[in-house]
């Protein structure tokens, strides 16, 4: 692997890099969530913690905990 | 470290457990086509079916005006059920609930 950082990185290998930090989460209805990443597993599916849903960019609710079901998920991101 | 992300020193954490968690307690479900349950979860498995107890469905319905489509007008029409059998591929959400 030809990486900057020497860490060769896998889809599987980001995610549970990230597990803990806040992250946003695009689901093909084009609904976001932003929230802290609890957990993944291998269908895709997402735990967050204090959980904002945004529907067409405003702020439409908001979660304690979320659990989203993987088949949803369009993309995951880790806001910096 | 090698590609494995499971049980290395916590404990199997995994998104699922919350779900085990909001067993017999009050849920959110968001589901696809603008619909949302509120209920006791009586039981789910991991494709995310779930049986619910005392539910109250919301369906948010859009309604044009046709003569100026330009307002469109969202209705909310609850339904009330005693139990509920969901299947998972329609599930896009759950979130424990505070009963209310």
């Amino acid at each position: 692997m030809e990486n900057g950082a020497g860490e060769a990185k896998d889809p599987s290998g980001f995610l549970s890099e990230i597990i803990g930090a806040p992250v946003t989460v695009k689901l093909n209805s084009g609904v976001v969530y932003k929230g802290e990443l609890q957990s993944v597993d291998g269908y895709m599916n997402i735990a967050l913690e204090q959980t904002k849903e945004y529907v067409d960019g405003k702020l439409r609710r908001n979660y304690g905990d979320a659990f989203v079901r993987g088949n949803n998920v369009m993309y995951i991101s880790a806001d910096t | 470290m090698a590609d494995v992300e499971d049980s290395g020193a916590s404990a199997a954490n995994e998104p699922l457990d919350l779900v085990r968690l909001c067993l017999d307690e009050t849920v959110f479900v968001k589901l696809r086509g603008d619909r949302e349950l509120k209920g006791r979860l009586h039981g789910y498995d991991s494709h995310c079916n779930l049986v619910l107890g005392d539910v109250e469905e919301t369906v948010y319905v859009v309604e044009e005006d046709e003569d100026e489509p330009s307002s469109e007008a969202v209705r909310t029409v609850k339904k009330h059920s005693e139990m509920l059998f969901v299947r998972g591929d329609s599930v896009v959400l759950i979130s424990p609930q505070p009963a209310s």
